[in-house]
């Protein structure tokens, strides 16, 4: 049987306030949050948290599950050279696993998770977005920035499918509701009431199709998810379509906003984890056209225990961030930078040299002593043998702050820096002094639990430069 | 560590430093030819009389031609050599062991480092192409690490060893106060230094040595030479190097209160130097005080305070001018600045005027007078960072034997 293998959604740490934009503006930008990605993500460093997320219920098997990565975006951090392929990285992902981008429109996220059902791969699909809108537009502050990933797969005993798709429907149709220039910040909509009225018979067509291609009435439809960036449209097609079933999904405008091409699978994965087996769980998708998905859960949901659901990242965010940071990070106000000469770009030989420690933070580790190496190291500093180390991923890896310091003279998009000394759980052990994110300088504490993300330090001459940082570990059990 | 040392065969005959400032109106070859000149002058030698040279620069000019073109030399050989912050001290210690070698009988060190023509404050290392992956924190940041890490193991109250870690800066900036080739020449008060916006960690402004251009220089002949050159030579009794392996940033047993490297250093200094006793058979020290938790734990690291102790006798004048031990006598990095590949000969200069006693009554050591007085200095030098360091030490001596 094909069906969702693993699924997870991310959601960074930053909520803008809408009071904030408020006070700011003086214009009243409603209530509730949104969430920001920090300075030092973009939408693959998302993607990455998603996919790490989605694969660690499976353990093991998780890295070899997939055989493709697709990657969707409306923002990514590269064109021409591929943004999947930093992902596959990330994941430690077999050579043989294709990593492809399907980017562009927020149609393209779900245009990927339709694709990968229709194939015979097993297919991790990841989607991740930053919404950004000029100051004070509702863009700004009904988007979001999260990301999602969901696996698509015939299930196995080892890795049984989680939901299977009992119906679905496609349609297509052009018609200019709204649009983005490559490159611009920006995006732009016609007038709202010409776009409703092509997404609202669509959305009711699509559903009475993907209904009949199940041959299940609305009753049997537990929760209705619809996702769009037609926010009336959305509501309007929720309301009819949602008649009759068991009641629309949280939509998570309230705390997350509407994170673009990630919205669809977001809102999937945080419907999934509330959902019990034998649910049926529908996804309407308004994006030039209507998507409909009719999922079925499956009684192996009932085991499965996701290692971070939506929801308690949803409430472990922080809503703190001021507007002038917001708009900073996005892009929107150049504030002054640090007089430190900005850092050179990362040099594309090295960074392929060292690729596994790079991107996929494996270290080595000396076979006759077990001494770790972060680097990775040729000879060992205990004992001093050549040659004699094995590859140990360390990206997965839990540990506590040991010592740390706030460097307020050192180049950051964003200080000042915090730097900790940190040392990993036995049985690997090993120590890396390590930036820290997603916290305030004043909150570290020696003793405190830290976990490894995939960021971007900075960037150079266009060139992203990723690499691991550690964050307090919030939900340690 | 072994090394066989070559104490008493080589000695320092002249010697020469600019003032150390923000040498707005001088380029490296300004302060190579003003140091060189004073040095030439020092040993009553012209620089064709000097048979080989060499030359430590961190980041300010490559290959011996930086120092061939300005000074015009003709046919000399000329190295130049880095080592970090040690550079200067790597460059005396190579014409040291040329001349020691019999290669040459008249050797010159010199050491320059024009670092403000960079157009930003603090020292910024040249970048070398790499993966991207490398720590960004600056130095200050990974020398405030010992702060919190030294206060755990010896049990000291944070805020206690905060104002010991000002009086060490206060300390020096005394003894900078009263030389006028040091960059800052005012006395600091403790609650000043404890007030200063703060760097990284607890370390504010006045914690870290600050930035200046400068350049020093040394001639080194053989030992039996040496009195054709002048009456009071100083001779080499040890010249130390270690280079860290960097293990330290990754050994989940280093605790950020020691530097093991410049234990291992002093410890091989010492034995060539037959020294048995630093606290008492040294006249004074001069040692790399890029950051004041950094002579903190120098102090124990040389062997001049038990471990754990340097937080007391710092507090306590050992190390003052006219304490028992005076170090950094001529104010320091803290009042010098740091010409990245002059420090080292600098801190030699001032044993150089210390022991031989012709520093400046306001800030002359004590310990050189009467019968009793002590007649051997020590110069520390490091680069790097905890856990990721070089060290150099050298002990220099009016006497043989």
């Amino acid at each position: 049987m094909r069906g969702i293998l693993a699924f997870a959604g991310y959601v960074p740490y930053h909520r803008l306030d809408r009071a904030a934009i408020t006070a700011a503006s003086g214009t009243d930008a409603g209530k509730g949050t949104r969430a920001v990605a920090s300075y030092d993500e973009d939408t693959t460093t998302m993607a990455t948290e998603a996919a790490r997320l989605a694969l660690r219920p499976l353990g093991d098997v998780g890295r070899s599950a997939p055989d493709a990565l697709w990657f969707s975006t409306t923002a990514p951090a590269y064109v021409d050279k591929t943004n999947a392929t930093v992902v596959h990285a990330a994941l430690r992902l077999d050579p043989g696993v294709s990593a492809l981008d399907m980017n562009g429109s927020v149609r393209s996220a779900i245009g990927a998770l339709r694709a990968a059902w229709r194939g015979p791969d097993t297919v991790l699909v990841a989607a991740a977005d930053i919404r950004t809108g000029l100051p004070t537009s509702a863009d700004e502050r009904d988007g979001g920035d999260a990301a999602a990933a969901v696996l698509v797969g015939e299930g196995t005993a080892e890795v049984p499918v989680l939901a299977e798709l009992i119906g679905s429907s496609s349609l297509t149709e052009e018609f200019l509701d709204r649009w983005r220039t490559p490159g611009d910040v920006r995006s732009k909509q016609w007038e709202e009431r010409f776009g409703e009225t092509h997404y609202v018979p669509l959305g009711q067509q699509g559903w009475k199709l993907a209904l009949d291609d199940a041959g299940i009435g609305a009753e049997q439809v537990s929760q209705v998810i619809v996702a769009g960036t037609h926010s009336r449209a959305v509501r309007q097609v929720a309301t009819k379509v949602g008649a009759g079933t068991g009641g629309a999904a949280e939509d998570l405008a309230a705390t997350v906003g509407n994170p673009g091409a990630a919205q669809p699978m977001l809102l999937l994965a945080h419907a999934l984890e509330r959902s019990q087996p034998g649910d049926v769980v529908a996804l309407v998708v308004l994006a030039d056209g209507a998507e409909v998905f009719l999922f079925r859960v499956t009684d192996a949901l009932a085991t499965h225990v996701p290692a971070r659901p939506v929801g308690a990242q949803v409430v472990a965010g922080r809503d703190d961030l001021r507007y002038l940071q917001f708009l900073s990070w996005n892009g929107m106000v150049t504030i002054e930078p640090p007089r430190r000469p900005e850092p050179a770009r990362a040099s594309a030989s090295a960074a392929a040299r060292n690729e596994a420690w790079k991107f996929g933070f494996v270290a080595s580790r000396d076979r006759s002593t077990g001494t770790v190496h972060m680097p990775p190291a040729r000879i060992s500093y205990q004992g001093g043998a050549l040659d004699d180390m094995e590859p140990v991923p360390m990206a997965d890896a839990f540990g506590t702050i040991v010592t740390f310091t706030v460097d307020r003279l050192a180049y950051s998009p964003s200080p000042p820096i915090v730097f900790a000394v940190v040392d990993f759980d036995p049985p690997t052990e090993g120590r890396l002094p390590v930036e820290l994110t997603d916290l305030d300088a004043a909150d570290v504490a020696i003793g405190q639990r830290v976990e490894l993300t995939f960021r971007r330090l900075n960037r150079s001459d266009g060139i992203q430069n990723y690499f691991w940082k550690a964050k307090p570990l919030r939900d340690d059990t | 560590m072994s090394s066989h040392g070559i104490k008493d065969k080589v000695a320092i005959v002249g010697m020469g430093c600019t003032p150390f400032k923000e040498h707005w109106d001088k380029g490296v070859d300004d302060l190579l030819i003003d140091a060189a000149s004073e040095t030439f002058a020092s040993a009553g030698l012209t620089k064709d009389d000097v048979d080989a040279y060499w030359l430590g620069t961190a980041q300010s000019g490559m290959s011996g031609v930086t120092l061939a073109a300005p000074l015009k030399l003709e046919g000399k050989p000329v190295t130049r050599v880095e080592n970090y912050c040690a550079s200067g001290s790597e460059a005396l210690r190579q014409a040291a062991y040329a001349v020691a070698s019999g290669a040459y009988d008249v050797a010159m060190a010199v050491g320059v480092e024009k670092v403000k023509d960079g157009g930003y404050q603090g020292l910024n290392a040249f970048p070398i192409p790499n993966d991207g992956t490398a720590r960004s924190l600056t130095a200050a940041a990974m020398f405030s690490l010992i702060v919190p890490a030294y206060a755990e193991r010896y049990g000291v109250d944070e805020d206690v060893l905060r104002r010991v870690l000002a009086g060490i800066a206060a300390k020096n900036h005394y003894n900078g106060a009263r030389n006028p080739r040091a960059q800052f020449r005012r006395e600091m008060d403790v609650d000043a230094i404890c007030n200063a916006p703060p760097v990284a960690g607890r370390l504010g402004v006045f914690d870290c040595a600050g930035v200046a251009d400068g350049s020093a220089a040394a001639i080194v002949v053989r030992a039996e030479d040496a009195h054709r050159y002048t009456d009071k030579p100083l001779y080499i009794k040890a010249l130390s190097f270690v280079a860290g392996n960097g293990s330290g940033v990754i050994d989940p047993n280093y605790d950020y209160t020691t530097f093991p490297e410049v234990a291992q250093c002093a410890a091989d200094a010492y034995a060539q130097a037959g020294i048995t006793d630093p606290r008492h058979q040294l006249a004074m020290a001069e040692v790399h005080d890029c950051f004041t938790p950094t002579e903190l734990v120098l102090m124990e690291d040389l062997g001049f305070s038990e471990r754990g102790q340097a937080w007391k006798d710092e507090d306590a004048g050992i190390f003052a001018l006219e304490g028992e031990l005076p170090v950094n006598p001529d104010g320091g990095l803290k009042s010098f600045g740091h010409p990245v590949g002059a420090s080292g000969l600098r801190m030699h200069f001032e044993n150089w005027l210390q022991l031989r006693g012709e520093a400046p009554d306001t800030r002359r050591i004590l310990t050189t007078d009467g019968t009793a007085g002590r007649h051997l200095g020590l110069v520390h030098n490091l680069g790097g960072y905890p856990g990721e360091m070089v060290s150099f030490v050298s002990i220099l001596g009016t006497e043989l034997g």
